[in-house]
This record gives C-alpha cells, sequence and structure tokens, in this order.
C-alpha cells in the first residue's frame, strides 16, 4: 500500500482516510491504525494473500485428479492439499472475506457511523487473524508437515495422524476468536452506533446481513472453539471423549464440529447475500422489492440454520427421531433463500439495468447460487443423500453455494467498492472479460463434478475408476479457465490502483446508501456532519418524476 | 427403473429425478427472467425504472409453492430412508469389517472373504464394524451408504435384484490409501450361491451342511 498508487485528496478540504497522518507514520500508520477503514484494507490485503494459496492448493489438486494414478504429487501429498485448501478457503478466505474487509470498511459509514463501537478490538482481531494464519502455515514447514484430516478433523482419524493437526486445530481456534471479536463488534456497532435518524427498518440491506451474521458468529463460534481445543488435549493427554478406543465417542464430535460448521455457512453466504440486495437496485436503478421479507429472511436462515446441523451426518445410524427432524429442518431452511432470489428476481423487473461488472458478477450470483441451493435441497431429501454424501456431489454444490455464492458476491464488491476506497477506477472492459471467463470455467470446473458423485465418486479420493476419467478432466481443464479469469481480473485490479482513472465523484453508481455520499476516497472521519436518514436507502425518487408509482 | 441393482434403487433415483425436475423447473424460470429482464429493461432501452416496493400476494404464492413443494419432497425422500433401516427379519447376516484400507466379509457359518458374495432376490443384512478409524460402506449401484466406526457396529441391508458384479468403495475419508479401499459385491442366483456358501476354502463340499440363516 505505498502512499503513490493512491488518490490524493483533490477535494479541497479533508485529506482522504489513506493520506490521513495519525500518531503513527509508514507501515505502522497501517498496522497500529484503529482506523475501521485502515483495518479493512489489512483484511483486504491478507484475506486475498490466503485466497491466492488457496487457489494455487486448488489448481493443484485438480491437477494431480487429470488422471487416474499418480500424476504430480502422492496420495500423502494429495491428503495435505486437500486440508490445507479446504482450511485456507474456509477459516482464512470465505468466512472473513466480505465481513472483515467489506463489514469493516463500509458497515460504519452505511449506518452513518465515524467507526466501530470498539475500534482497539477490531485491531486486535485482525492480529488474531494474522496469528492463526501464521499458524496454519506453520504447520507447512514444521516437521510432520501439514495436517491430512481434511477440514472436518473426523476423530479418530485425527488423533491417530502423525501430522500437525495440533497446528492446524489452534489456528482454526484462535481464528474463531477473530471472528467471535468481529462479530460482537458489529453487533455493538449496529445496536448503538447508528445515526439517531435510522431506524431498523432504514438501515441497508447489506447492515441486515451483516447484522445476523454476527450474531451467528457470536453465539456459535465458541462451539467450534472448544471441541478443537478438546480435540487437541484428546491428542495430548488421551481423555477419552471422542476417542472409542478410550471409551469416547467419535460422532459426538461430529455433532459438536457441524453444530459450529452448520451455521458457519450462513456466516460465509449471508454476507454474500447482502451484498446482492444492496447492487441490485442500486444497477436496476429501482427501489427493492420486498425489503422486509428480504431482511426477515435474513434473520430467519440465522436462526433455522442454527438447527439443521445434523444434516451433514445422515449415514452416521442417528435414530429416525433425529434424521426426521433434521431432514425436515432442513427444508425449511431452503425457504428463506428461495424468498430472497424471488425478491432480487423481481427487483429487475421494471427497472433501468446497468449490466457494470459488479451486476453482472451478481446476476451470475443468483444463477449459481441457485443451482447450489437446489441442489442443497436434494441434499435435505435423505435418501438422496444416502447416495451423494460424502461424494464429489457435495464438493460441486458446496463450491456452487459459496464460490459460486460468497466468492461472486465477493468479486462484485471489489468491482462496486474498490473505487470508493482507492479512489482509482478499473478498466470497465476488461472486468467484463474476466467476468465472462470467470463464470464459464466456474461451471466447467465444478459442473461435471455433480454428476460424478451422483454416480458415485466418492471426495477426497486421490485416485479413481476409469469410468470417472472424462469428467475429472473436464473439470480440471475448467481449473485453468476459471484462473485464467482471475488472473485478468486481479492484474485489473492491481493496474488500476497504480495507473486507472482517479475518481473524485462521490457516488459512482448512483446509488443511495450513505457511503456514496461522502468523499471518494472517504475522510478519516467519514463525515463532516452526522447524516441525517429520510427513509430506507432504496428510493430512488427521480423515477417518480416522469411514471406514477406502479402497483403490479 | 427396471435395471435396478438393489430394491432401493427405484424409490431412490425417483425421488431424484423428482427433485432434478423441480429443481430445473425453478432454475430455468429465473434464469429467463434474468435475462429477459436485463435486455427488456436494459438501461439503453428503458431509462425509466419504476419503483414496486413489494406484492404481499406474491410473497404469500413464492413462499407457499416451494415450501409445499420441499415438504413433497422430504416425505419422499423420509418414506425411501425409512426401507434403508427397517430390516427384515429373514435377512441373512454378513459381518463387514472396515480397517485401513481394505473391506473383509465373515458369513453365519464362519466363512471370511474379501468380496461379498450374496444370492440375489434375498434379503442380506450387514453388521458394520470398524478396527481403525472411521469408514463409510458405499455401494454406489445399490444406492446405499453408512458410515462404520471403531468401538461400535452400525447395521445395513439391500436385496441384490440383479446378478451381476458391483463395486464397494469407502466415502469417509480414512487416510493415505482411501481412494483404494475397494471392494465388490458379487451377486449370484440362489443355487449357485449356495453351492458357493457350503464349499470349503478348498472348494470341497463342507461336511457339516449348516443351511443359510436367510433361509428361513
Amino acid at each position: 500500500m505505498a502512499s503513490d498508487t493512491v488518490a490524493l485528496g483533490t477535494n479541497g478540504h479533508e485529506p482522504s482516510y489513506l493520506e490521513y497522518q495519525g500518531k503513527h507514520k509508514g507501515i505502522l500508520g497501517w498496522i497500529l491504525s484503529t482506523d475501521h477503514k485502515r483495518i479493512g484494507i489489512l483484511y483486504l490485503c491478507s484475506v486475498l494473500s490466503f485466497f491466492f494459496m488457496g487457489v494455487v492448493f486448488g489448481f493443484l489438486m485438480r491437477l494431480e485428479l487429470i488422471s487416474p494414478g499418480e500424476t504430480i504429487v502422492t496420495a500423502q501429498t494429495y491428503n495435505k492439499f486437500f486440508t490445507l485448501h479446504g482450511v485456507i478457503m474456509i477459516f482464512l478466505f470465505i468466512i472473513p472475506a466480505i465481513p472483515a474487509i467489506f463489514g469493516n470498511f463500509f458497515l460504519p459509514i452505511l449506518i452513518g457511523a465515524k467507526d466501530v463501537a470498539f475500534p482497539r478490538l477490531n485491531l486486535l482481531s485482525w492480529y488474531l487473524y494474522i496469528t492463526g494464519g501464521l499458524l496454519a502455515l506453520m504447520s507447512i514447514v514444521m516437521p510432520g508437515g501439514p495436517a491430512d484430516t481434511g477440514w472436518t478433523f473426523y476423530i479418530p482419524y485425527s488423533v491417530r495422524t502423525d501430522t500437525n493437526v495440533i497446528y492446524a486445530l489452534m489456528a482454526a481456534f484462535i481464528l474463531g476468536f477473530s471472528s467471535i471479536l468481529t462479530g460482537l463488534n458489529f453487533v455493538t456497532t449496529v445496536h448503538r452506533l447508528r445515526t439517531p435518524s435510522m431506524s431498523w427498518f432504514k438501515m441497508p440491506l447489506s447492515v441486515w446481513s451483516f447484522y445476523a451474521t454476527a450474531w451467528v458468529q457470536v453465539l456459535a463460534t465458541p462451539i467450534i472453539g472448544i471441541t478443537l481445543l478438546l480435540v487437541v488435549i484428546e491428542r495430548v493427554l488421551h481423555v477419552g471423549i471422542f476417542d472409542p478406543a478410550l471409551g469416547g465417542d467419535p460422532v459426538l464430535y461430529q455433532h459438536l464440529f457441524w453444530i459450529y460448521s452448520h451455521p458457519a455457512v450462513y456466516i460465509m453466504i449471508l454476507p454474500g447475500m447482502g451484498i446482492v440486495s444492496e447492487i441490485i437496485p442500486v444497477f436496476a436503478h429501482r427501489t427493492i422489492f420486498g425489503y422486509k421479507f428480504i431482511a426477515f429472511s435474513s434473520i430467519a436462515i440465522a436462526l433455522f440454520g442454527s438447527l439443521v446441523w445434523a444434516h451433514h451426518m445422515f449415514t452416521v445410524g442417528m435414530s429416525n427421531a433425529g434424521e426426521f427432524i433434521f431432514s425436515l429442518l432442513t427444508m425449511v431452511v431452503a425457504i428463506p433463500s428461495a424468498i430472497k432470489v424471488f425478491n432480487w428476481t423481481a427487483t429487475l423487473y421494471k427497472g433501468s439495468i446497468e449490466l457494470a461488472p459488479p451486476m453482472l458478477y451478481i446476476l451470475a450470483f443468483i444463477f449459481l447460487f441457485s443451482i447450489g441451493g437446489l441442489t442443497g435441497v436434494m441434499q435435505g431429501v435423505i435418501a438422496i443423500d444416502i447416495q451423494v454424501h460424502d461424494t464429489s456431489f457435495i464438493v460441486g454444490h458446496f463450491h456452487y453455494v459459496m464460490f459460486g455464492g460468497t466468492g461472486f458476491a465477493f468479486f462484485a464488491a471489489l468491482h462496486y467498492w474498490l473505487p470508493k476506497m482507492f479512489g482509482r477506477m478499473y478498466n470497465i472492459k476488461r472486468a467484463k472479460v474476466a467476468f465472462w471467463i470467470i463464470f464459464f470455467g466456474f461451471n466447467v470446473l465444478y459442473f461435471p463434478m455433480l454428476i460424478m458423485g451422483w454416480l458415485g465418486m466418492p471426495r477426497r479420493y486421490y485416485d479413481y475408476l476409469p469410468q470417472f476419467h472424462p469428467y475429472h478432466f473436464i473439470s480440471t481443464v475448467g481449473s485453468w479457465i476459471l484462473i485464467l479469469g482471475l488472473i485478468i481480473m486481479f492484474t485489473n485490479f492491481v493496474i488500476s490502483l497504480r495507473k486507472g482513472e482517479k475518481v473524485t465523484k462521490k457516488n459512482l453508481w448512483g446509488g443511495e446508501t450513505l457511503e456514496w455520499q461522502i468523499d471518494t476516497p472517504p475522510t478519516h472521519e467519514n463525515f463532516d456532519e452526522i447524516p441525517v436518514v429520510e427513509d430506507y436507502p432504496y428510493v430512488y425518487k427521480d423515477n417518480e418524476i416522469a411514471v406514477e408509482e406502479e402497483k403490479v | 427403473m427396471s435395471n435396478g441393482a438393489s430394491n432401493f434403487v427405484e424409490t431412490v433415483d425417483s425421488v431424484f429425478l423428482l427433485s432434478v425436475a423441480i429443481s430445473v423447473f425453478f432454475l430455468v424460470l429465473i434464469t429467463a427472467l434474468i435475462i429477459v429482464f436485463s435486455i427488456k429493461y436494459n438501461r439503453k432501452r428503458n431509462k425509466k425504472a419504476v419503483n414496486i416496493h413489494g406484492h404481499t400476494l406474491l410473497e404469500i404464492i413464492w413462499t407457499t409453492i416451494p415450501t409445499i413443494l420441499v415438504l413433497i419432497l422430504f416425505w419422499y425422500g423420509w418414506v425411501g430412508y425409512k426401507e434403508m433401516v427397517d430390516i427384515p427379519d429373514n435377512a441373512m447376516t454378513v459381518e463387514v469389517t472396515a480397517q485401513m484400507w481394505k473391506w473383509s466379509f465373515k458369513y453365519e457359518n464362519g466363512k471370511q472373504t474379501d468380496s461379498l458374495y450374496v444370492p440375489v432376490n434375498k434379503p442380506v443384512k450387514l453388521i458394520l464394524k470398524s478396527v481403525d478409524v472411521n469408514h463409510a460402506f458405499f455401494v454406489p449401484a445399490f444406492r446405499i451408504k453408512k458410515d462404520v466406526f471403531p468401538n461400535t457396529q452400525r447395521t445395513a441391508w439391500f436385496i441384490a435384484e440383479n446378478k451381476g458384479r458391483y463395486v464397494i468403495t469407502c466415502a469417509e475419508y480414512c487416510g493415505l490409501n482411501h481412494s483404494h479401499m475397494y471392494s465388490g459385491i458379487v451377486a449370484m442366483p440362489d443355487n449357485d450361491f449356495n453351492k458357493w456358501y457350503t464349499m470349503n476354502e478348498n472348494g470341497s463340499k463342507s461336511t457339516d451342511n449348516k443351511k443359510s440363516g436367510s433361509e428361513e
């Protein structure tokens, strides 16, 4: 983040947060800053670094699978690759991506605040994040090598393997605290720091999403923390809580793991949904359809999402009552997501749609997330789940939800907000080219997984039967296309930071949320005076000058 | 599904096809709407948008219809699953042992094998155990899967409906050679099975010709 890469405050008056001179200079001015915007940028740099690492491991896995048998690495190495890919992508990328980067940067601005409620705690969360990340990386270089358990750390394998499971567990434990503190901060911020005129139903929908996410982070993450610590204790002291050889119960571990890790799926997707709700009205230039339904569906997802964890365990041999209830609740949790999809689509109706890069990613989100959601419903149907559980169908499904959903929302947010954050515009044409390549490559990569999973290709397989070869081959080719698109996209951003057209306009896209009413890039204090909010932020009054408001 | 390898194939495949049909319908609907709206209401053609705040009846409709559909799917899924756990009393029992990284099978008469030999059209009950870590007993062609744990047992059952060889594979990650933990089910006509079952390991007819428990 060298200072020559950023726009200087050309607006005359106050310097932007990028030039603001606090107590410390240079790099210290960043890593000791409690400004929510600077912390957001710290997260941006660190989360993206881990994302690239995760992409590399994913690329290597796909390359290994291009043909049956050993292609580039041994089975042992492959098992470490998928564990690292999972741990990095989940704990270091997808959970913090939207809340920690864009939540930190924009949540206070969206509600008219100068900062989050606890700025120093906020900086501490970043340090915890870095510590957790470094621990995960240390596991790679320490003797024994990275864990080979998969990101789920299922017992008893995770207490038997000689690899550095403890590093990975402690990394996830510490990252959990980073997540809890961020959640705590956001809940408090939304409750206490909204500008006085902003009542709950005047909040932007992304704020609703961040708020719902934050509650899940605070309530669910401690469970994984305790559980992972118990695994460490199990490995070191052999107490026999989970280890069946010592009288423990390995299924108990799975329950505790998924009591967090299923809600964690909503920690990952809810912020993405918030981004979608935020961006669609801007580029359709009209008010959002069903504001309250979208807002309440976020809360409903957070609530019901906490009650469905055992659908990851339909094959463990639960009681019939357990299977029945968890399957039923899983079906119910699909409904709020469906409501959102319908409302988003309806928001396009009679809009004035501009297919700018953020909007392209959002429309792709709806398509990919629908595939992810519908395949998710299939897994809630127990008889189907028995067949597809632990196959590449699941891998395909959650990449459609997590990458096609959250990942694409994240890319949309990058295209939507980066110019605001840095005051430099990227090349729109190049961004669109990258989008189409990414979208195409994504489907080539993940759709074959759905088919071969149904046909019986188990997941976490280093080798496979010849009948699956065509699917694996196509999938690997897809990974190359996807990565090509990612390279173009990120190159475009890097070029824009150095040479991109300077933007000083406050409102880049015609948005009505508060971040578009302040300087680009924002000043240290965000707002010169406390903003007054008259209505919820998707009013688009100018539409009504020509056309009378219309009911369907 | 006339070519179902096991008694579960028909139920599982029909609920799967139903769910695929519903999914394709909604996916095509949503995608078509997005494309049509993006073209029809593109800013080039449509300079002025219309603010529509919502429509309660529409919200009710698109909440109710998916709810009914998922409840139907849920019910068929549950019925299909119930079949998989209700084991008939007359089933022939085989003990299945999983270990890193192979399967072994022990029959009621003490016979032990590396592949699972079963008669067609007879219920077979499996008692699943592991000696080390978690595994999962997965027969894709039969649509059955059950996790296998150490120090405790799980059960599964099936009726093989056609003779043939079917792949058994491990579906729960179990370390280094997880992807090589294969075995097979050999389903054969009743007579052939009985001949095989009563055969000694050296190939001669067993003297204590105990009848299989499955045949009452």
